[in-house]
């Protein structure tokens, strides 16, 4: 029986939560193995064992020990890897407190517009995300590349997980949502995110994720019926 | 150059709380404010546009928001006293999940029990509590993996909530409930 990897992910190429810790570990060279879990199915037993808390997807299981929530998931990989590659999160206290201040404005305004209904409302909401981003990003940057300065870091990977989904948006919102005459600098850093050696490999494309996105709704269509 | 602190802050405030304690443990002085929610000064608006929210911490003319960032930023900054976090990398991880889960769960759970009647009250409170076991279970067997800062603060508003939702009378601590009620009056909950 083969030997079971030190570091195992559960999660999903089409997660962007899961695809946060990838583009971490990606940045810290670390070789893991990527234990895809249907999530939007059911929750495996492994799943339920290893985060009975959430039950949620991603969860780092490193030496058998299990790390929950993804910006969590994130700051450990930095610590435990630290000397190992680029620090993923910036070295300054005050810098460190701006980044870890904007990913959670990210998750929180995720977690609000997901709860509602409007279309309207939501995209009301992901456009007043932007502007604000817009912001961040020009001080963060201080005009380099990413948020992380001339390296891709936290913030970069907490933001960057989710610009496929937002070109999923567009498409069928058929409206421009990361619009450049609006948000050049985000414009700009998506297109440079986007094409970085970290995040090419691991984040999927819209196309991707339109076909995945069809097929949970198929799944969860399929699993209505047959409870009726 | 001494360094400059100010909290804006709301004596009641179990976010607050958090960051007082933090400072306490690390022995550093700095000029509390008291803020007026129905009030705020330009000072909050301006240092939290954001959210516009206490606790902020003013360290040099500098703000920083949200009570865990700066329970962390004042362990980086003074690292070199009482340590508020582990050092061991896994243990952090465990103490910052925590954290979060009280901030969702508790907090959260806490505030609905507050604010909302009926149905919504009763779901929150077996929320609340379901969550208060849980982070019994966890932290009275790993309690060496949370900081005592994290610990302290939990006991604190365990304690709080259920002398609360054992009784509904005025019970200790009075001024949170009393400003409970102000704010339900004020915002039309009754």
């Amino acid at each position: 029986m083969a030997k079971s990897a030190s570091v195992q992910l559960l999660g999903s190429w089409a997660s962007p939560f899961s695809n946060r810790v990838q583009l971490a570990l990606k940045l810290k060279s670390v070789e893991y193995e990527l234990v895809e879990e249907a999530f939007y199915v059911s929750k495996s037993d492994r799943l339920v064992k290893a985060n009975p808390v959430y039950q949620k997807i991603p969860v780092l299981i490193h030496d058998e020990k299990p790390v929950c929530e993804s910006l969590v998931i994130v700051e450990y990989i930095d610590e435990a890897w630290t000397g190992k590659g680029p620090s993923i999160l910036p070295s300054d206290p005050y810098e460190r407190a701006i980044a870890r201040f904007w990913a959670g404005y990210i998750d929180e305004k995720l977690e609000t517009a997901s709860g509602d209904e409007e279309k309207f409302a939501v995209v009301g909401k992901v456009l007043e995300g932007f502007a604000l981003l817009e912001e961040a990003f020009a001080k963060c940057s201080k005009g380099k590349a990413f948020f992380g300065g001339d390296e891709v870091g936290y913030l970069d990977i907490a933001l960057g997980c989710f610009l496929g989904w937002v070109k999923v948006a567009e498409i069928i919102g058929g409206g421009k949502l990361l619009d450049e005459s609006k948000f050049p600098g985000l414009a700009g850093w998506a297109e440079r995110f986007l094409s970085h050696d970290v995040a090419k490999d691991i984040l999927p494309d819209a196309l991707k994720i339109l076909e995945f996105f069809g097929k949970v709704q198929a799944a969860r269509a399929a699993a209505t019926t047959a409870a009726e | 150059m001494a360094d400059e602190l100010i909290l804006l802050d709301v004596h009641v405030s179990m976010f607050g709380m958090r960051v007082r304690v933090a400072l306490a443990e690390k022995g550093i002085e700095y000029e509390y404010r008291e803020e007026n929610l129905a009030n705020k000064s330009p000072l909050l608006l301006e240092m939290n546009p954001v959210h516009k929210k206490i606790p902020v911490l003013i360290h040099n003319g500098k703000p920083i928001s949200e009570s865990l960032i700066i329970v962390q930023y004042i362990d980086e900054v003074w690292k070199d006293k009482s340590p508020l976090l582990p050092s061991d990398p896994y243990q952090r991880a465990q103490a910052r999940f925590w954290a979060d889960f009280v901030d969702k769960k508790i907090f959260d759970a806490g505030r609905r029990i507050w604010t909302r009647k009926g149905e919504e009250q009763e779901a929150a409170k077996k929320e609340f509590i379901d969550a208060l076991k849980l982070l019994e279970g966890e932290l009275g067997e790993k309690a060496y993996f949370v900081s005592k800062s994290i610990a302290k603060l939990v006991a604190w508003a365990k304690r709080c909530m259920e002398k609360e939702s054992v009784s509904k009378s005025l019970a200790d601590p009075k001024k949170v409930y009393e400003f409970v009620l102000m704010l339900k009056k004020k915002y039309g909950f009754e």
